[in-house]
């Protein structure tokens, strides 16, 4: 496979992952903001700290409102990161690769290019049940995930799509638990025992946990949350099992299966076995978010090291002339 | 709801390919016709919706040089075909393999012996001073001995609806993923009549076209790659697509690099050698070593690697000299002088400014004469002389005046129509036809082709990049 190509299938999986975090994320803040009591204020800010825009937002932006907000992360093409652009940028990706993707994934990734591009207009969205809109992209992109799984073979395209796709899940996964864990805790001590059912069932359905997590431990406690969240091995979106996964993807390239053949599968290796034999305990007493920090500085050595084991031959991807044709 | 309604459609003082002049549809049209009349104007419209919809969603789009990179549009597909009888085909099957046939003997001589000027069929001057003949290509022993592997031909129907031969694309022709996706789409649209009147397949195409690219190796299963400028390019959606129908690499110039003479894909698992590449990137840009320095497009040393012959480039580099406005007039001479043949398919009539004699003619009447720049293309830098200005004629006359080589001019030659649906209701608009030809171990030429259609009132321009759509063509047995 070339370097560009599969520099390609990585990036649009990456992009295709953040619209549908992006598209959760603002759906449960949206739905969480019509059932706060009244006098509290509406949690957006922390939405946009999460995704690491906030820099950017206050640019634009300045004041912070749900208007501005959604716009911003929804559709606004001067964030780099806005649902319209991942998408934009998740199709010009599988452009690149068209002959190694198959014409149903191909045509999906058109028709979610084109709902984005034809529902730019915020004022349009919140007013006509801005749900359904979030919804579309969700399930626009799930069903990619579908598509890729049961029309692609299981070969070197399909797991740079993986590893992608998890890494990219696994840091989002992170900085939902990082932001919120942090704004709802200290209110959670100073109410004594009982805990916001509303706002920490908000954090878990942000990362489509709620369901999943209630099988596994009954009742919300927040040092559960942290656990099943960055710990749990069998449930698809926590740290841990997103590591497995794309350690799994990295070893079928490689042909190889103890320890490491590359800087790639080294660093992963090293991160997903220090996890694995972590307890939560340990993670809470260290303090929760500088262990955070530091697996998401991990996550990037990772990436950083697949760059440059697999697609170091990449050149500047503006280099373009014209030439007419006949 | 008021239904497609043929009976006010005007033939006008045109040949017209679904009626003849006495107002009777021409053979193969008649089911056509009963299909379209039993149709209501909202369903044509409804028809044609989805037919757009699902030419976006197949990625069918091309970017116009003029727009934003953003922006795409798509080639508009009319849902009338247009047909072709056997016979018709078969004429014109014979006249396409004699006339590339000759080119190909043409390229290899002009490359070696050049016979053809020592002999005083066609002037020195004319040959020396083609922007398109490669000095660097002189000598070179082409594998198969073949320049000329993909082909895609313009042609036209005169006033009498005979086939002529507008240009000879030697180069790199595009549309042939028109041909093959406008077929699928007209079979989904009309199924029946389809099915009814007995259309010729093109499906063949690519397992053809990898065929005749294999054949330029000796290797049994060699590496083969479509090399395109990249996604920003007009035909990027025709690159990607033929890579993916024939499942070959599709790469871009920076994933290849020469070493040793040799050319290697840069990939996941470090340099892989390719043996066959089919370059969808101009001669000029192909190697900044050897052509445009600047070129970012191109690889390096491709063309050293080519000619000690350790990668094989289909189409040649060199071809665009037998492709050549100027060179075009002499293509019956050129069939003459290699086949001993008489031409079969023939040429639209043409005046060489560089003749003094067909200078002043065309001189003296431009505002009757379409006037081309010999290395033009794409419908850019002519003058159609009976729609043009008193101002751009005068322009055009000085240009000529200044550079009567680099110039030619056709009569305006009124191309035949054929039913275009405009709002739901039929009306005549002009043609052109462009069937696809490949030369591998023998010359196959696709039982279909590229009908390019102006899709403005009156208009006799096709060119996608000058408000041309494009019909599906369908050649009966």
């Amino acid at each position: 496979m070339l370097s560009r190509t599969a520099n390609s299938i990585y990036w649009m999986s990456r992009y295709i992952e953040r619209a549908e975090n992006y598209a959760r994320f603002i759906d449960v803040n949206y739905n969480l903001s019509l059932e706060m009591a009244p006098g509290t204020p509406e949690q957006w800010e922390p939405l946009i700290i999460t995704t690491g825009d906030y820099e950017l937002y206050q640019e634009h932006y300045g004041q912070v409102n749900k208007t501005n907000v959604v716009s911003f992360l929804s559709f606004d093409l001067e964030n780099p990161n806005s649902i319209r652009n991942c998408i934009i940028k998740a199709r010009e990706n599988a452009r690149q690769i068209r002959p190694e993707i198959t014409k149903e994934l191909w045509e999906q990734i058109n028709n979610l290019y084109y709902y984005i591009k034809e529902e730019r207009d915020i004022e349009n969205v919140l007013e006509n049940d801005p749900r359904t809109f979030f919804n579309e992209v969700k399930r626009g992109c799930q069903l990619l995930y579908g598509i890729f799984d049961s029309t692609i073979s299981r070969n070197e395209g399909w797991n740079f799509r993986a590893i992608g796709q998890y890494l990219e899940r696994a840091d989002k996964t992170l900085r939902v638990l990082d932001v919120k864990y942090h704004i709802l805790l200290p209110h959670t001590r100073a109410v004594g025992s009982t805990i916001d059912l509303v706002q920490w069932g908000s954090l878990l359905k942000s990362v489509s946990a709620y369901d999943m997590y209630r099988k596994v431990y009954g009742t919300i406690k927040t040092n559960d949350i942290a656990e099943f969240l960055i710990l749990d091995r069998y449930f698809a979106r926590s740290v841990l099992h997103c590591l497995t996964q794309a350690q799994t993807a990295l070893h079928d390239i490689s042909g190889n299966r103890m320890g490491y053949s590359n800087e790639a599968e080294r660093t992963l290796g090293s991160l997903k076995s220090h996890l694995e034999y972590k307890r939560i305990d340990e993670v809470i007493g260290q303090g929760l978010h500088e262990f955070i920090d530091d697996l998401q500085k991990h996550i990037n050595e990772v990436n950083d090291a697949i760059q440059e084991t697999f697609f170091h031959h990449e050149m500047s991807q503006d280099q373009y002339q014209e030439q007419t044709s006949e | 709801m008021s239904s497609i309604d043929f009976s006010h459609y005007e033939v006008e003082t045109f040949y017209d390919e679904m009626f003849d002049t006495s107002g009777q549809v021409r053979p193969g049209f008649q089911l056509l016709r009963k299909k379209f009349e039993a149709m209501s104007r909202e369903r044509m419209k409804q028809l044609q919706y989805a037919s757009d919809r699902a030419q976006r969603s197949i990625g069918m789009t091309f970017n116009v040089y003029s727009d934003d990179q953003g922006i795409e549009r798509i080639l508009p597909l009319d849902l009338v075909p247009r047909i072709i009888t056997g016979e018709e085909w078969s004429m014109m099957e014979r006249g396409l393999r004699q006339r590339i046939y000759a080119l190909n003997l043409f390229l290899e001589d002009i490359y070696h012996d050049q016979k053809i000027l020592k002999d005083k069929i066609i002037p020195e001057h004319l040959i020396l001073d083609c922007p398109s003949f490669l000095k660097q290509c002189v000598g070179l022993d082409v594998p198969r001995k073949i320049w000329c592997h993909i082909i895609g031909t313009d042609l036209i129907r005169d006033a009498n609806g005979e086939f002529r031969v507008l240009e000879d694309n030697l180069r790199c022709p595009s549309g042939v993923s028109y041909m093959l996706e406008n077929r699928e789409i007209l079979k989904r649209t009309f199924p029946d009549v389809f099915e009814q009147l007995r259309v010729r397949p093109v499906t063949d195409y690519a397992m053809e076209l990898r065929k005749t690219l294999a054949h330029l190796s000796d290797l049994t299963s060699p590496t083969i790659a479509v090399l395109t400028p990249g996604i920003y390019n007009s035909a990027y959606f025709e690159h990607s697509y033929l890579a993916q129908q024939m499942a070959v690499e599709l790469v871009e110039g920076s994933d290849l690099l020469v070493k040793d003479g040799f050319v290697f894909m840069k990939t996941i698992r470090g340099l892989e050698r390719v043996d066959v590449i089919y370059r969808r990137i101009d001669d000029d840009f192909l190697d900044p070593l050897t052509f445009r320095k600047d070129s970012l497009l191109g690889v390096p040393g491709i063309f050293d690697a080519y000619s000690k012959g350790n990668v094989a480039l289909a189409n040649a580099p060199g071809n665009g000299v037998a492709d050549d406005k100027a060179i075009y007039a002499y293509v019956p001479d050129i069939i003459k002088y290699y086949l001993n043949e008489d031409i079969i398919l023939k040429n639209v009539d043409t005046y060489l400014c560089s003749r003094e004699d067909e200078k002043q003619y065309v001189l003296d009447n431009i505002d009757q004469l379409v006037v081309k720049k010999t290395d033009g293309s794409g419908g850019y830098g002519m003058l159609i002389g009976p729609k043009s200005t008193r101002e751009e004629q005068n322009e055009f006359k000085q240009k000529i005046l200044d550079q009567p080589h680099k110039y030619i001019a056709q009569p305006t030659i009124s191309l035949s129509r054929v039913p275009t649906m405009i709002d739901g209701q039929p009306e005549g608009r002009h043609v052109d036809l462009r069937p696809y030809i490949l030369f591998g171990e023998d010359i196959k030429i696709i039982p279909g082709a590229l009908t390019r259609v102006a899709l403005k009132k009156g208009s006799l321009v096709v060119n996608s990049s000058q408000g041309g759509g494009s019909k599906d063509t369908w050649v009966l047995y």
